[in-house]
Order: C-alpha cells, then sequence, then structure tokens
C-alpha cells in the first residue's frame, strides 16, 4: 500500500513538472513563431504552429489527468481547489499562445515596414511573462517561500508588454495605411499582448495561494 | 451476570469516551479529508484496545488511590453518573473531559460514603488539569515551529508534503490512540478495579490477563464500539469550530496531544526519567479534549491569537468548571438512590477506632499525639465522623487527620497458609519477603500497618525506602507489593485496603 501511494505520488509529481514544461516550452514557441512570421519565414512559422498545437492538446491531456487523479484519490484536500484553478489559467496560457498563433496562420496580416522589431520585441516579452509564470508556479509546488521571487517578474515582464503594445499601437496608428488595415494590426497587437494578460492572472492566484500556504 | 450488569455503567462510559474523545486524535485528520473514517475509526479502535491492556495500569491507579470505591453497586452508579454527564453535556453541544467526569463522580462516592478525599492525589489530579493544556500547548508550539523549519529545509513538494503528512496523520493518529486508550481506560474502568470480579486468564504462548487487564479489555472494546457507532459525526465537526486548521497544524495538534497523554500514562517512560534521577511527571488520567484543546490555542497563539473564537473557549473553560460539580451531584443522588430506594450496597460498612496501638503507631508516624487521649476509645463508622472529632479536639491539620484516619481503619487480616498458597506467588513477591509473610502464618491483625509493620520487623525487603526521586521507583514496586499482599490477607475480601 505505501509503495503504491509513493508511486502514484511521484508519478503526479511527474506530470505537474511536464504540464509545467509544456507551458514553458509554448512559450517559447510562441516567441519563435512570431519572430519567424514577422521575419516572413512561413515554413518554420508554421512548424511552430504545428508545435504549438501540440504542446496545447498535451497540456490539456495532462491537466485534466492530474485533475482526475487529485479528485479521485482526495489528494491535497486544503489546497486542491487552488490547484485546479491554477492549472486551468495556466493552460489558458497556452491556448491563448495557441489562438494568436492560429490567427496569424489564417488571416495573414500585412505588417507595415519600419516596425519588425517591435513586433518582435512585443513576442519576446508576452514569452518571457509567461516564462517567469511558470518558474513561480513550478516554485509554488516545491518551494512556496521563493514564489514571490518570481511574481515581480511576471508584473515587470506584463508591464513591459503593455507598454510596448501601446507604443506600436500609436506607431501603427500614426502611419497613413488604410484604416481597415490599422485596426487589423491593432487587433494583433491585443492578441499578443493577452499572453501576458493570461500569465499574470495566473501570478494574481499564486499571491494569493502562496499566502494560505505559507501563513 | 449481577456483574455484568454493574460494569454496564462502565462499559457505557467507555462508549461515550469513545464516541467523543475517538475526535480528539482523528477528527482533525477526517475532518480535513486527509483520511477517510472508515481507516480512523479501525486503527483507532485497534490501537485503543491496545493502550487499554498494555500500558493502562498506571493511570488507573491513581484514581484507586483517589477513591478506593469498595462495592460494586458503588463502582456503578460513579460511573454511570460519570457517562451521564458526559451524554448530557454533549447533548447541550460543550466539551466534555471524561476525566472531569469520573473525578467528580468519585468525590461525590467519597462524600456519600464518608470516606475523606485523598487531597494529595486530588491535588495533583487538579494541577494536572491546569498543566495538561499548557503542557499541550508549548509541545504544539515547539512542533510546529520545527516542523515549519524542516518543510523549508527539505523544500518537498507539495504532493510529497500531502503524502507524507497523511501518512504521519494515521501513525499519530495511531500513537495518539494508544495513549488515549492507556491513559483513558483508568476513566473507564479504573473505579472497578478495586473490586474487579475476574480471575487471572492464562492465554497461549505465555501470555496472561490479570483480572485489571480483562476489565481493561473490555473497556478498550467499549471505546472501540463508541468509535466505530457515533464518533463520525464528531470527528466531522471537530477542529473548526475554535481555530481553522491546515492539515499540518492537524498532525501538530494530534501529535503535541498524543505526547501529552503518553507522558501521563507511559510508567515505562516515569520508570526511565526516575531511574536516571530526573523529576517525572504523575501517572494520572488527563483528559484528551483539554490536550486538544489546549494545543490548538497554542496554535492560535503563535500564529497571533487573531483566529481564535475566544466565546468558544469561554464556553469550554465553563463546562470544565461545570463537569466535575454535576458528576459529583448526579453520583451523590445516584448512590443515594441506589442504597436508599434499590437496596444495593454502595460500599462496605467501615469501623475506625483510636486503640492505644493506634496512638502509638500515630507517635512513631512522627505526628502530635496531643489532644488524642480525648477521642480514645470511640468506634467510628465513617473517616467523616472521625476527621470530625479529630477536627474538634487536636490541633491536628487536614494532612495529619488524614494519616491518623488512616492508621486507625480496623480490618481484620488474616495471615492464611491456603491464601498464600493462592496469591502469593514468586512472580509478584521476593523469596525473602515470602519468607517473611510464611513465618507469620495463624497469626491475625486489626490494622493493616500492625501486619506490614511486622513484615518490616523480620525482612528489610519490606521496608519503604526514605522518600526521594531516586527512590521512588523501588518504594512505588513495594507499595503495589503490600498492597496486593493486604487484598490477599484480608478476612473480608472485596475493595482495597487503605495503606497508610
Amino acid at each position: 500500500m505505501p509503495i503504491l501511494l509513493f508511486k502514484r505520488t511521484r508519478a503526479l509529481v511527474v506530470q505537474i513538472d511536464e504540464f509545467l514544461d509544456t507551458v514553458g516550452q509554448a512559450a517559447l514557441l510562441f516567441e519563435r513563431g512570431v519572430a519567424d512570421y514577422v521575419a516572413g519565414r512561413h515554413d518554420h512559422f508554421e512548424t511552430h504552429y504545428r508545435a504549438i498545437d501540440d504542446a496545447e492538446h498535451r497540456a490539456d491531456e495532462l491537466r485534466r489527468n492530474i485533475e482526475k487523479q487529485l479528485y479521485r484519490h482526495s489528494l491535497i484536500p486544503e489546497a486542491r481547489g487552488d490547484v485546479l484553478g491554477l492549472l486551468e489559467t495556466t493552460d489558458d496560457v497556452v491556448n491563448q499562445a495557441k489562438h494568436t498563433l492560429g490567427m496569424f496562420l489564417v488571416e495573414r496580416p500585412e505588417l507595415l515596414p519600419g516596425m519588425n522589431d517591435d513586433w518582435t520585441a512585443l513576442g519576446a516579452t508576452a514569452a518571457r511573462t509567461a516564462e517567469a509564470m511558470v518558474l513561480a508556479t513550478r516554485a509554488f509546488f516545491r518551494d512556496p517561500y521563493t514564489v514571490n521571487d518570481h511574481l515581480h517578474k511576471v508584473y515587470f515582464y506584463e508591464k513591459e508588454g503593455d507598454r510596448q503594445a501601446m507604443a506600436l499601437k500609436r506607431r501603427i496608428f500614426d502611419t497613413d495605411a488604410e484604416l481597415a488595415r490599422k485596426t487589423h494590426l491593432r487587433y494583433f497587437v491585443l492578441n499578443v499582448d493577452r499572453i501576458s494578460d493570461a500569465s499574470e492572472e495566473v501570478a494574481d492566484r499564486l499571491a494569493i495561494y502562496t499566502i494560505k500556504r505559507t501563513v | 451476570m449481577l456483574v455484568l450488569f454493574f460494569l454496564s455503567s462502565g462499559l457505557f462510559l467507555g462508549w461515550s469516551l469513545g464516541a467523543n474523545d475517538a475526535a480528539n486524535v482523528f477528527g482533525t485528520a477526517v475532518g480535513s479529508r486527509m483520511v477517510r473514517f472508515t481507516t480512523a475509526a479501525l486503527i483507532c479502535s485497534v490501537f485503543v484496545v491496545l493502550g487499554s491492556v498494555v500500558g493502562g495500569a498506571g493511570a488507573a491507579g491513581t484514581l484507586g488511590q483517589l477513591g478506593a470505591i469498595d462495592a460494586m453497586g458503588g463502582a456503578f452508579m460513579v460511573a454511570f453518573a460519570a457517562a451521564l454527564t458526559i451524554t448530557a453535556m454533549t447533548k447541550l453541544g460543550l466539551p466534555v473531559s471524561t476525566s472531569q467526569a469520573v473525578v467528580g463522580a468519585i468525590i461525590g462516592w467519597n462524600f456519600f460514603s464518608g470516606v475523606l478525599t485523598d487531597t494529595a492525589s486530588l491535588t495533583m489530579i487538579v494541577v494536572t488539569w491546569v498543566i495538561c493544556p499548557i503542557l499541550s500547548g508549548a509541545f504544539a508550539v515547539l512542533f510546529y515551529v520545527l516542523s515549519r523549519r524542516l518543510v523549508r529545509r527539505l523544500r518537498p513538494h507539495l504532493l510529497w508534503d500531502d503524502m507524507v503528512t497523511r501518512w504521519a496523520l494515521i501513525a499519530v493518529g495511531a500513537f495518539g490512540s494508544y495513549s488515549l486508550g492507556a491513559n483513558n481506560i483508568g476513566n473507564v474502568m479504573g473505579v472497578f478495579v478495586p473490586v474487579a470480579p475476574f480471575p487471572g486468564l492464562d492465554l497461549p504462548f505465555g501470555l496472561a490477563l490479570s483480572g485489571a487487564q480483562q476489565l481493561f479489555l473490555l473497556g478498550g472494546l467499549a471505546i472501540a464500539l463508541g468509535v466505530f457507532t457515533y464518533s463520525r459525526h464528531v470527528m466531522g465537526t471537530v477542529g473548526g469550530n475554535l481555530f481553522k486548521l491546515t492539515p499540518q497544524m492537524a498532525l501538530v495538534v494530534v501529535l503535541a496531544h498524543s505526547v501529552v497523554l503518553f507522558l501521563f500514562a507511559s510508567q515505562r517512560l516515569e520508570h526511565a526519567l526516575l531511574s536516571v534521577g530526573l523529576p517525572a511527571l504523575p501517572l494520572v488520567p488527563v483528559s484528551s479534549s483539554q490536550a486538544v484543546i489546549g494545543a490548538v490555542v497554542g496554535l492560535g497563539l503563535l500564529k497571533g491569537g487573531h483566529g481564535i473564537r475566544y466565546r468558544v473557549l469561554v464556553d469550554i473553560a465553563a463546562g470544565w468548571v461545570t463537569t466535575p460539580i454535576i458528576a459529583c451531584l448526579l453520583a451523590f443522588v445516584g448512590l443515594f438512590v441506589l442504597q436508599n430506594v434499590f437496596a444495593v450496597p454502595v460500599n462496605r460498612p467501615h469501623a475506625y477506632e483510636l486503640s492505644p496501638q493506634v496512638i502509638e503507631r500515630v507517635d512513631r508516624l512522627g505526628l502530635p499525639v496531643a489532644g488524642l487521649e480525648t477521642v480514645k476509645g470511640g468506634h467510628y463508622t465513617t473517616q467523616f465522623s472521625l476527621n470530625r472529632a479529630l477536627r474538634d479536639a487536636t490541633g491536628l491539620d487536614a494532612k495529619q487527620r488524614e494519616r491518623v484516619v488512616r492508621a486507625a481503619e480496623v480490618d481484620r487480616y488474616l495471615v492464611d497458609p491456603a491464601r498464600i498458597a493462592q496469591d502469593v506467588k514468586p512472580g509478584w513477591f521476593e523469596p525473602e519477603q515470602i519468607a517473611a509473610i510464611k513465618s507469620l502464618v495463624g497469626r491475625e491483625y486489626r490494622h493493616s500497618w500492625q501486619l506490614l509493620e511486622e513484615l518490616e520487623s523480620r525482612t528489610p525487603a519490606w521496608r519503604l525506602l526514605p522518600e526521594s526521586p531516586r527512590n521512588r521507583l523501588d518504594n512505588d514496586r513495594l507499595k503495589k507489593q503490600r498492597r496486593l499482599l493486604l487484598i490477599a490477607l484480608r478476612a473480608e475480601p472485596g475493595g482495597a485496603p487503605t495503606v497508610e
């Protein structure tokens, strides 16, 4: 019986780690995908889109399995609700990343010249926010006292992403391009920045859950 | 059959203890859904029975000293009054302490029977009621601080932490159940020990169950029944009432509670401490509710005291004061009814006399004998009446009067070869002690101290050593042997003899 429990716990710990690895990987794939699209490397972009699609499926599968195990075996009764909420909001980040790259794939927005670096930087900042969020979530499971060391980075990158998004939108609307094109591009700026917003939502939950665990 | 009827009140008391106090051990674990009820109930039952039979003797002895109930009817009513108090208080929603109810009921019997309450034992018990929650709170704080440090150092994954906490709750719960059985069986069956009707039982593999252990086994089974039939609801609600506990805090609370109960029940620990010259805690049945509440309040205070519901705490403290009083009154009234309406004897008739030999004995004990001449020759049927006479005629203080009363008790002891062959066995007594007993064959004594003085004069093996922590262990053993001998040689069997 104890050996069975030991194995089950170890398997679940591995799954949670794999889930967080997948989220972190999705963030990197998103950054690469945006950079490839901006640089016009469409083959690479499609490869990264397929990879993020796989990551999203894997993350969903892992999340469902973890949730099922937690319920079935009545594990962490005190923190179960928090952990389930945390896993779901973390999964939203991957969903958002896949959704945004999918929009690039389908709608193929025509970027305005001279703004490639801004788009790439915005995508990178969104990925940094998600990465910091993954580190904070991992710390919540392993060492809740260090969660805050990562949370402040999430908030920093999120603010930085907002600033970059605002600057890019202003540059877009300062040009003489058609309003429809400008509006279309603004829509993409918002969606790239949404990755940071989703990560911030996870961070907000983490801040509360960490207080509950460490008080 | 009549014996079983009389024991039924003890079993009722055991059942109510199982229903209420099991919740102290596993309530937080079950309430926080860390351990399933069936798992908790099974482990709790097994270990309560084990604790009762293996380690129940220590704490039960103190209750025997507090009031040596010497008739089955009296023991029945004392246990019944305590059980009734617990049930009534539980129905009223007040947390109860079994040991307080039992102590209150015993004092009720003492009042009714005109027996002086042993002030030393009573003081010891009441002091532990204060010390127990404080000690438990201190242990809880210590364990919590240490466990937090350990967790910070080891940094376990949330799931590993959960698994370890779950297993620790089960292990500590098992330890707590053992301690509960060992410590509180004294509350359930302690009053029946002096009048235990069961002969020793030989079991296979060289095991044996004494009469008291058979009583404890029955009591343990009654507690287990209480756990299975009624503790589910209490377990589900305990813990969250006073202060919201996390599973880790629950673990610390149960551990602190179990350690405190163990400290007040373990003869082995007492022996180990005394043998290295360290002071030991008295072996007294303490309240497991008090231990748990002390631990919870300790943790609450450690967290700044904001989360504690002080109103609930005041209610609990009020219950601690009223429980012994109600049990005492109920026992008194119940004994009156039992004796006068149902004509059931609730105590043995006693006689006390201040003969010249007794006065000489009092003198030898180093007590002032001035004024004793005035009460000399009088015959008294209760300790109260002699005590009153002594108070009026002498300048003795309460403690001194208590000793005189014990010396004055009349009881016929017969050194009968048949009884020696049956009850004075080499396993219990030293060869020198047995030889001294055999040298007195055919003699009769009016007072227990006369027999003991005679034995002391024959061999040092019967002499108590000077009172000191180092000698306490030997003296305790010797006192037990003297008590056993007096029970064996008493002309009219039943009840526990008074030993000065």
